[in-house]
């Protein structure tokens, strides 16, 4: 084989590979426009399609009908905003953290973050006896200062994947330990309230949900995409990675705040919706089959999962609705499951 | 490709954390030729390697290429001049060969330089020159350990530096892919006048393979030099506290250990 021949077949198989992805995220695209579009539809009232498309275009078309109106821009298209909105930053927080640590349990919920969030909210509930935003900004600062703490505790000039790891599992252990003492000393229909913000849900949705939300990624996102193509490099290990001239421990602390940061808003806006971040990146990486480092399509599945398991919070029992955090919980527990029978039979846990 | 490069230690400390493991060692790794560095386990020599290849930062002393302190030096333009493969590189699940080894010009690109032909280029030359072009499009999981090693060597490779240093790239591999991998690391030595660094476990292999030899032993430099010069028995006994007879390798008139051990000595040894 000539060495021209040789480098084409080098660009025919980064053709292929690219084909994969675009028909990956297509699908995925596909899949998150139909369930947002049953999500605008389905509800307790019923609101024929086409009045659904002159709802959401009546801002442009000045077709208006307030009842409607009502139902579908100010209930219906929200909810499923924030939903669409909080799947993204979970799944990228995830993807980000299971990639740098290269370990798939180390998603922000198992490794302590989304614990932190949720102590510090029930702090905030229980003792301080705030509710909305000011739960919302405990939780955020929660998060960061448990990330903190489990970054600072794991550094032993520079951060080993494992030691993370593990001082994340103990954080999340010390975090729930604190949130059952609050609980005792609690009144009960504080911790109604606080089990509520627990389990995440999307019942109370508001547009002010979704405007912060969206700031938060759209602030986020670049910083992002700068960072993430340090991981070509560094998914081949810290030595390689220097050696290839990643900037491995700069890139790791940015990359690190950065999902914190996801975990932290969404967390805010949703609650600790659980399994979201952890589910994401090990989907999208399956569907790509290695094509792919799979941000934009963790991205998407997160979203999907996130609108989906809502959909189903909300009509699959007549007359009930459940949180989402209790079908993500359902669906992610079991796919936890899977994911350690799996690395078990391979002998490895990634 | 023929731009010599200086890659020189000048009294470096070396060490993790409270540990010295290199103590006061000053080594200038001739340019275009191969060098291998050998010595019994831990006595320093892969942390030599990670300190010569800026991984790991000196605690006094400094690493000098081209006459810079290539910790100062900007760690990407490091990269387009030295390439290292460590010894354990981690590959990424379902990752194949041909993205696993375009990795490796991952020090050509930035934001705004992504994947050109040239690329293409690269790394079809570097799949050809370790032999695994036919490999390609295979999943790195799915390799034998010997083609994972060469698809490694590749990776660094399509890096396209003058220098490159390798840690234990024999390791776990039969003898065949041993002498494979040694192979082709000549060649790239005479062939595009590359230098190359290698620690090896090898003692024999290293003798046969080396231009120029580095016995190390408790962070420490013995000797150095050409093997024929420097590997004598009572190097062997100093570096590796073995008796040996040394004799001369019948098939690269390269000095050759044969250890003597406490049996099986026959009758004519006297150690």
């Amino acid at each position: 084989m000539t060495m021209l021949d040789a480098a084409g077949t080098i660009r025919h198989i980064r053709y292929r590979l690219a084909t994969r992805r675009r028909a990956v995220t297509l699908a995925l695209c596909a899949l998150l426009a139909l369930t947002f579009a049953v999500a605008l539809y389905l509800g307790d009232y019923d609101v024929p399609p086409g009045e659904v498309l002159r709802s959401l275009l009546s801002p442009l078309t000045g077709l208006t009908d307030k009842g409607i109106d009502f139902i579908v821009l100010n209930v219906r298209l929200p909810r499923a905003t924030l939903a669409v909105l909080s799947g993204i930053a979970f799944a990228l927080s995830g993807i980000i953290f299971q990639t740098l640590l290269r370990n798939p349990l180390a998603s922000p919920d198992i490794i302590g973050i989304s614990h932190g969030a949720s102590a510090s909210a029930v702090f905030c509930i229980i003792v301080l006896g705030l509710s909305g935003t000011g739960v919302s900004l405990g939780a955020l600062a929660g998060a960061v200062l448990t990330a903190l703490v489990i970054y600072a505790l794991s550094w032993r000039g520079g951060v080993t994947a494992y030691r993370v790891v593990l001082i994340g599992i103990g954080m999340a252990a010390m975090m729930a330990a604190i949130m059952s003492y609050l609980f005792t000393r609690a009144r009960i229909f504080e911790v109604q309230k606080a089990l509520g913000w627990l389990i995440g849900s999307l019942n109370a949705s508001s547009s002010s949900d979704v405007i912060g939300l969206a700031i938060a990624i759209a602030i986020l996102l670049p910083a992002t995409v700068l960072l993430v193509r340090a991981l070509d490099a560094m998914q081949l290990g810290d030595d390689t990675a220097a050696a290839l001239g990643a900037r491995v421990e700069a890139v790791r602390l940015g990359l690190m705040l950065v999902a914190v940061a996801y975990a932290a808003f969404a967390t805010a806006a949703v609650g600790p919706v659980t399994f979201v971040a952890f589910v994401a990146g090990p989907i999208a990486r399956s569907l790509l089959a290695g094509s792919g480092k799979g941000f934009v399509q963790a991205a998407l599945v997160g979203a999907l999962v996130m609108l989906g398991s809502d959909l189903l919070a909300q009509h699959a029992l007549p007359a009930v609705q459940l949180p989402v955090g209790v079908v993500t919980g359902v669906f992610g527990a079991g796919f936890l499951l899977w994911l350690l029978i799996v690395s078990n039979r391979a002998g490895q846990v990634n | 490709m023929t731009i010599d490069h200086q890659l020189l230690a000048a009294g470096i400390d070396l060490g993790y954390g409270e540990r010295k493991v290199v103590d006061d060692l000053s080594l200038t790794i001739p340019p275009g030729k191969l060098t291998v560095i050998v010595g019994a386990n831990a006595c320093g020599k892969s942390t030599v390697l990670r300190g010569l290849a800026r991984l790991l930062a000196p605690t006094r002393g400094a690493v000098y290429l081209d006459g810079k302190p290539i910790h100062q030096m900007a760690t990407r333009d490091v990269a387009t001049i030295l390439g290292v493969l460590p010894q354990s590189p981690i590959a990424p699940d379902a990752i194949v060969v041909a993205d696993l080894v375009g990795r490796g010009r991952y020090p050509h690109q930035g934001w705004f330089r992504r994947w050109t032909q040239e690329d293409d280029a690269a790394v079809a030359e570097a799949l050809r020159a370790t032999n695994t072009l036919d490999l390609a499009d295979r999943p790195v999981d799915e390799l034998s350990g010997g083609q994972r090693q060469r698809v490694w060597i590749a990776m660094a490779l399509a890096q396209q530096t003058e220098v490159l240093l390798l840690d234990e790239p024999t390791t776990f591999l039969d003898i065949n892919h041993q002498v494979e991998v040694l192979d082709l690391l000549t060649d790239l030595v005479r062939h595009s006048g590359r230098t190359v660094v290698v620690v090896l476990h090898d003692l024999n292999l290293a003798c046969r393979y080396a231009d120029h030899i580095v016995a190390m032993k408790e962070g420490k430099l013995v000797a150095e030099g050409r093997p024929a010069d420097v590997m004598t028995e009572s190097v062997v006994a100093d570096v590796f506290g073995m008796t040996s007879r040394v004799v001369i390798d019948p098939i690269s008139d390269t000095p050759m250990i044969v250890p003597i051990g406490r049996h099986h000595t026959g009758a004519t040894v006297v150690a």
